[in-house]
């Protein structure tokens, strides 16, 4: 295999001219620019197409893999999309990998043929391994196609109350890309991450967070409750998702809690504290004490604990959140701990180095007191790369003080010597910056660098030049020596910085040293046309100053200075030129400014502050992009200053507080309960209602494909679910398992030892009256992982919807339709009538009451069903043999029949003792339903998750005398078996139900409009039957 | 936080060679501001990186050749997507024995599988080396010949249990006929030698490399003779953290196979033995092109072990041209284009100690050189921890089987630099 992709590179680039002619037609609209290289794709493609058609599972792999290769050299391999797709559910795990890489490459660029793909993920969704169901969520939810966002709302949502902690970190991750998909979203999906933030599982906890930093996190108060949780988790959750919800922590505790670090007074006294930084903390420790004005909140505490053995982790990210953590939330005293670790940090690759080092330069201008033990860790070696060496340059200098300044000039000097020119510069400056910020060192310094101006290197000359510039006007007082010995520099420097930093310097001082200064004009002015223009402007300068202090020697050469900027090229130049004539040169037109020329020319000046460039980076939070970048990046989000009274600490008390660790125990505990976890969940399934898929003959390709799929498995699970049959204690099973379900919302590990009781209990249910059942559960587990999964859904539904329930229904239609013509019949006639009954041999069965009636005038003996012509999928459960039916006499059957939410017809064989009839049911759209009843805001909420797609309308006139409420009611009660639901507004009724197969939720509204129309629609996943119940509601209004 | 949106791999000579998105599709021409910023640069060390561009931030890392640049879109902590990144070519290593571009553009499909596992949505998914093997198998040459013949793959048919587990670190079912636990203790001498050859900074680092074979789930506890040698600590994730608090026990549930188990610091108190010396004389004459190189290296007294695989590196200053040098002892060379000159030394024998000895020359006309060029030194020293930290026991709890346990000390340079 490791040839391929190589291969097929090489070949793409020998391109025949002569096949790059045929092909082009075909392919040069899609790719105009890559002409010739593109065409030869094609052939190959073409090669391709037929290896990926091909039955054998080895030509397709290798077609993947080139394909794969492709797509990893960034070329267009999006024709092959086709037949691509068409391997999507491929029975080889790798072959549907890399089928899956493909999808998520190009699906957003196919997204019609993308959704032929879809079905397979829903399939997938369902599956008993919950690495599959994980993996399927995850392409699904990678595909970005708009017109799925309905579908992968519902995966989620799924997918968050699954058993398995690893499918609901899946469904974390795939909040924000159906966020990041569709910000409409937003409300539902925040639901989604409040119920998983509650989710006790390790593995849950960072991926959540991460959703919840990405769409909500504005949302603070979603967290309280779990804020402790959170605090006691993050030691055992993976290192990646630490960092998440370390940096999340952070800016909650910057809201909830106060300030550490000031008490009342010495508020502002904070920047202050420099060297005596340790004693001074002492001392505010002390008075803290004292006054005892304040205690940290417990919780505050809480984070920092738990925080701290993080400093261990192998993960640099993960040091460095902590890091930040303890920053900007530990009490001054306490954040000395971080720095050993960060420290620690520096033995690490260049990238991390420069990162961390960037970190420590910002902590290290506030608090030096912190590093200062380190400062030996900070020494640069010859083999450091530059950007490294500067930043710790940087810190050695923000880290100087009386104490260790010695120690870090005699290493300066040696980085004076550098090979390394851009560091020795850099050295330079910080030599100026110890300078100006430790007295004692002045002069020391000044020295070292006068020394340096005769340096070999001009770069390092020219740096001390401007170095000694800024020292010199911080005290001038006595270095007429260095102005003269800088003053000959002149003669052989070039660099235009120097060259101005000495004109300025001596145009400053020109009355210190009052024969050199002409004498250096005079150069100088004879140079001016050839020097930059920087240098121009000092010369400028320089003659400017000369004048106005030592006219009599100067006057002619500044005016001829003057004179030259006045042509100059550059209007920089041209501008000061005319500027400084005005301002020095008194005519009549010079106001009164010129008598005052000396005074702006000469004033004092303030000194230049030598600063570091990492001064004001500390407004952006350590660790974060911005602080790097020292601007702020998209996406940032500001710590907020520390609340001058905490909010309530009680919102973040929680009834029950377990740890994770029995979280753990008790899931690999169920875990290996597997088989009965099945079990229970297929009990459950069975009482809770009935569900199946169905089956639509007249949906799409790939839907009817994946329908048929179901189906088949459906028949395999009938055995089992007919067999495990509802007793008459069942139902009281039902109720309690759903309160158990509901108070599961409340404590997830509750939630676990409650199922693992109702496991046993319902069991012994079953042992008893059903053997065969709980025999089956390790023989078939391909039917049990059915309807497991159609349980999952089931549950999840019920959750969601938290009161949704069916019902018994409201309106009991008598319409009987005809069977049997007694004509026909031979004196046997039968109608059939649908009871809108839970039908009591099976879930998923409508039942049907059939009457029989004998017109002959003899008995009919043994009326039985023969032979049935079932669709695909149907079941049909028979009524029990009738042994005799007296003349004249009728009686009535129930039997339940499986339509699989269709509306095909069941045809099967009544049978009398001597004949046969052929006979058909046809069930109406609506005897497919049961009525379910949901408040309004919870068939709001499902409402909106049926959208797109799922949601079909149609405008229909509504005859007067129908408008009113019951009428509406009634009417669509007697079409369809729907339940009422609740509205509070008097135009709008609402309808809900779920099919009897499926157990989709079938939502009908009605919202009247003026001049009698209204409009009418429905949302369900199941489009087909939808349209048809939308084709047969739509008269029922309209009719008078 | 939107993590990583795209990575690129980028070889020396600028070519991207891989792409891989997590999200839409980003256009190959945003790597151009990375192209400015590494021309920008003086050499590949000093990419920054961390790149701003108009729309995007590149974070990149710079291993082994290749330029791994990830295309970020919001905030991130850089160093979240700096050690992630490292995580993959670390896993590209361990996969194909070398992260380079051969290698990976060998296994095409396989880096793609997996950076697949790797990172979802550009959120971190799998990254333990034991789970990614269970998911994917690491190509060896029999399974490439075997996977030819049969058709069959490197995706593994069963399923990872170890990420469902609270033991992400360590695969289920690990069966040793063989049950062996080794662990390496290599310590690194850190230093910076002045002129005058008194050490300006030493520190000790030392890392425990492990490698534990051992069937079923085995809960090891590792003491040392001397734990509070340890000042700076960090751990692998198996790694009890209480336990150590308390105890100074190390307590852990160890992955299967190679790892590395804790990193450590030795306190800045006791001082180092530097093992080495240097003993130099390099000087450039004043207005002649040529200068004098004479450098010696012995070892230091009372270690009582041998130094080995001593190599000396040093580079030379731009004005040289050409060195003309004898070696006592092992070979040199010098590349004039680089300026690096190397000599392998090998052991050092006290008796005669190692010398190389000869004539720089210079570029005429240079000025010449302002600084005397810094020594690298390497050197190993086997059986020693220069620390002295000692291991105690190895205890095995949880499995009845005996297992062969084995410690090893060594001693190596870290960064050890002579200044001259």
């Amino acid at each position: 295999m490791s040839g391929n992709g190589i291969g097929y590179g090489e070949q793409g680039g020998e391109v025949a001219p002569e096949l790059a002619q045929e092909a082009a037609p075909t392919t040069a609209p899609s790719v105009p620019a890559a002409f010739g290289l593109f065409s030869s794709d094609t052939k190959k493609n073409e090669d391709l197409k037929q290896m990926l058609e091909s039955s054998k599972d080895s030509a397709k792999l290798d077609a993947m893999k080139r394909i794969v290769g492709m797509i990893a050299k960034g070329k267009n391999a999006s024709e092959l999309f086709p037949a691509v797709v068409k391997n999507v559910a491929s029975k080889n795990i790798e072959i549907k990998k890399l089928v899956y890489v493909y999808l998520m490459r190009y699906a957003e660029e196919q997204q019609d043929l993308a959704l032929l793909s879809i079905s397979t993920f829903q399939r997938a969704l369902k599956d008993p391994n919950q690495l599959i169901r994980a993996s399927a969520l995850r392409v699904l939810s990678s595909i970005r196609v708009p017109i799925i966002v309905p579908i992968m709302m519902l995966a989620i949502k799924e997918a968050s109350s699954d058993l398995s902690p690893y499918v609901r970190k899946n469904a974390a991750h795939a909040i924000q890309k159906l966020y990041s998909l569709d910000p409409e979203q937003k409300e539902m999906l925040i639901e989604v991450i409040e119920k998983l933030l509650r989710d006790r599982s390790t593995l849950v906890a960072g991926s959540v967070v991460m959703a919840f930093e990405e769409v909500c996190p504005d949302r603070i108060d979603l967290i309280h409750k779990n804020y402790r949780k959170l605090c006691n988790l993050l030691v055992d959750v993976e290192e990646w998702g630490q960092v998440v919800i370390i940096h999340m922590l952070t800016r909650y505790a910057r809201t909830q809690f106060v300030s550490p670090w000031k008490t009342d007074e010495d508020v502002g006294d904070e920047y202050n504290e420099n060297n005596f930084y340790e004693s001074d903390e002492e001392q505010k420790e002390k008075d803290r004490k004292v006054k005892k004005t304040y205690t940290m909140d417990p919780d505050h505490r809480l984070l920092l604990r738990n925080t701290k053995p993080l400093l261990q982790s192998r993960n640099a990210a993960v040091v460095m959140a902590v890091a930040q953590l303890y920053w900007h939330l530990a009490p001054k005293s306490e954040a000395g701990i971080i720095s050993k670790s960060l420290v620690r940090l520096l033995r690490s690759n260049r990238e991390v180095q420069y990162i961390v080092l960037q970190n420590i330069a910002t902590m290290s201008i506030q608090r030096k007191g912190m590093f200062e033990p380190y400062l030996k860790s900070f020494y640069v070696r010859s083999t450091d790369p530059t950007m490294i060496k500067t930043l710790k340059l940087e810190i050695m200098t923000n880290l100087a003080n009386e104490a260790n300044i010695s120690t870090l000039l005699r290493e300066f000097q040696t980085y004076v010597k550098s090979q390394d020119k851009q560091f020795a510069a850099a050295t330079i400056q910080a030599i100026g910056r110890c300078a100006t910020n430790i007295s004692e060192v002045t002069d020391t310094c000044l020295n070292g660098l006068v020394c340096l101006l005769s340096n070999r290197d001009e770069i390092v000359v020219a740096e001390s030049v401007v170095v000694i510039k800024k020292l010199l006007q911080t005290q001038p007082a006595h270095h007429g020596e260095i102005i003269k010995h800088m003053a000959k520099l002149l003669d052989n420097i070039t660099v235009p910085v120097a060259r101005a930093s000495i004109l300025w310097l001596i145009g400053e001082y020109c009355e210190r040293v009052p024969k050199i200064a002409p004498d250096v004009l005079r150069k100088t002015a004879k140079s001016f046309t050839n020097e930059d223009d920087l240098v121009k402007l000092q010369i400028l300068n320089l003659g400017a100053k000369l004048y106005l202090t030592n006219s009599k020697q100067t006057k002619l050469l500044t005016q001829y200075v003057l004179n030259l900027g006045k042509y100059d090229q550059s209007y920089d130049i041209r501008d000061r030129t005319r500027f400084i004539r005005q301002l020095i040169v008194p005519n009549e037109k010079s106001g009164a400014l010129s008598k005052y020329a000396k005074k702006i020319f000469l004033a004092q000046k303030p000194a230049p502050l030598l600063e570091s460039p990492f001064k004001d980076r500390d407004h952006f939070q350590l660790g974060t992009l911005s602080h790097t970048l020292n601007s702020r990046a998209t996406g940032y989000l500001e710590l907020s200053d520390w609340p001058e009274v905490a909010p309530d600490p009680a919102v973040r008390n929680v009834e029950v507080a377990e740890s994770a660790k029995e979280w753990t125990a008790i899931l690999s505990k169920t875990k290996k309960e597997k088989p009965t976890e099945k079990f229970y969940s297929e009990s459950e399934e069975e009482e809770e209602d009935s569900a199946s898929t169905s089956a639509t003959e007249s949906e799409s390709g790939s839907e009817s494909e994946k329908e048929r799929k179901e189906e088949s498995s459906s028949n395999e699970s009938s055995e089992s679910s007919s067999s495990t049959g509802v007793s008459s204690d069942s139902e009281s099973e039902e109720s309690t398992e759903k309160k158990t379900s509901g108070a599961a919302e409340e404590s997830d590990s509750e939630d676990i030892k409650k199922k693992a009781k109702e496991i046993s209990k319902s069991r012994s249910t079953f042992s008893s009256s059903d053997t065969e059942s709980s025999s089956s559960e390790e023989s078939s587990s391909n039917s049990k992982s059915e309807s497991d999964s159609n349980n999952d859904s089931d549950t999840e539904k019920s959750r969601n919807a938290t009161s949704s329930k069916v019902t018994t229904q409201v309106f009991v239609p008598t319409k009987m339709h005809e069977m049997l013509h007694r004509m026909t019949g031979k004196g046997l006639s039968a109608h059939y009538q649908f009871s809108r009954q839970p039908c009591i041999f099976g879930d998923r069965m409508v039942s049907v009451q059939v009457t029989l009636t004998n017109t002959s005038d003899q008995k009919i003996e043994n009326i039985h069903i023969g032979e049935k012509k079932l669709p695909p999928g149907m079941r049909m459960h028979e009524f029990n043999p009738i042994e005799c039916l007296e003349p004249e006499r009728s009686v009535t059957v129930s039997m339940g029949i499986d339509f699989c939410d269709s509306t095909q017809t069941a045809s099967f064989q009544l049978c009398t003792k001597d004949d046969h009839f052929n006979v058909n049911i046809q069930p109406p759209v609506g005897e497919l339903l049961l009525p379910v009843t949901m408040s309004e805001k919870d068939f709001k909420k499902e409402q909106g998750m049926l959208t797109g797609m799922n949601e079909t309308s149609a405008t229909i006139d509504v005859a007067p005398q129908n408008s009113t409420s019951r009428v509406i009611t009634e009417r669509l009660m007697k079409a369809a078996n729907l339940g009422v639901v609740p509205s509070g507004q008097d135009k709008i009724h609402r309808f809900a139900a779920k099919t009897v197969h499926s157990g989709s939720l079938m939502l009908v509204t009605v919202e009247l409009k003026e001049s009698s129309t209204a409009q009418l629609i429905i949302n369900t996943e199941k489009t087909v039957i939808g349209s048809v119940l939308l084709r047969e509601l739509k008269p029922v209004l309209s009719q008078g | 936080m939107k993590m990583i949106h795209s990575l690129f791999l980028i070889n020396c000579s600028g070519d991207i060679f891989l792409e891989k998105h997590w999200k839409s599709v980003v256009s190959q021409s945003v790597c151009d501001y990375f192209f400015e910023a590494q021309e920008k640069a003086i050499d590949v060390e000093n990419v920054p990186p961390v790149i701003s561009t108009p729309h995007h931030y590149l974070i990149s890392i710079y291993r082994d050749k290749i330029f791994f640049v990830s295309v970020i879109q919001t905030e991130v902590p850089p160093l979240f997507v700096i050690e992630f990144l490292h995580r993959v070519a670390d896993t590209f290593q361990d996969y194909f024995g070398e992260c380079s571009e051969t290698a990976i553009k060998d296994n095409v499909v396989i880096v793609y599988e997996l950076l697949e596992e790797m990172l979802d949505n550009g959120f971190p998914l799998a990254t333990e080396s034991n789970i990614l093997k269970e998911l994917i198998k690491p190509p060896t040459i029999l399974r490439s010949v075997v996977n030819s013949i049969t058709g069959s793959s490197n995706v593994g048919d069963t399923l990872p249990t170890g990420q469902l587990s609270n033991i992400p670190w360590r695969r289920a079912g690990v069966k040793y006929t063989n049950n062996e636990a080794y662990f390496d203790v290599i310590e690194e001498i850190d230093a910076i030698i002045d002129k005058s050859g008194s050490t300006v900074f030493a520190e000790i680092q030392g890392v425990i490399d492990s490698c534990i074979k051992l069937s079923g789930m085995p809960d090891l506890s590792l003491s040392f003779m001397n734990p509070r040698l340890l000042d700076d600590v960090s751990f692998h994730p198996c790694i009890r953290f209480k336990r150590w608090e308390s105890e100074r026990v190390l307590s852990f549930i160890p992955p299967d196979g190679n790892f590395r188990l804790i990193s450590y610091r030795v306190s800045s108190q006791n001082l180092v033995a530097i093992p080495v010396y240097v003993k130099h004389l390099i000087s450039f004459k004043e207005n002649s092109s040529s200068g004098r190189f004479d450098v010696t290296i012995g070892p230091k007294q009372n270690m009582g072990k041998t130094v080995e695989g001593v190599v000396m590196t040093v580079h030379m200053p731009k004005a040289v041209l050409n060195m003309n040098l004898t070696a006592t002892q092992g070979s040199y060379t010098f590349d004039p284009v680089t300026k690096v000159l190397a000599w392998d030394v090998g052991k050092i024998t006290p008796q005669k100690l190692p010398n190389l000895k000869g004539i720089v020359n210079l570029q005429s006309g240079a000025p010449k050189p302002e600084e005397n060029p810094s020594l690298n030194i390497q050197f190993k020293i086997q059986q020693l921890a220069i620390s002295g930290l000692k291991v105690n026991r190895l205890d095995m709890y949880g499995e009845k089987y005996k297992p062969f346990k084995g410690v090893k000390y060594i001693t190596k340079a870290g960064k050890f630099q002579v200044r001259t």
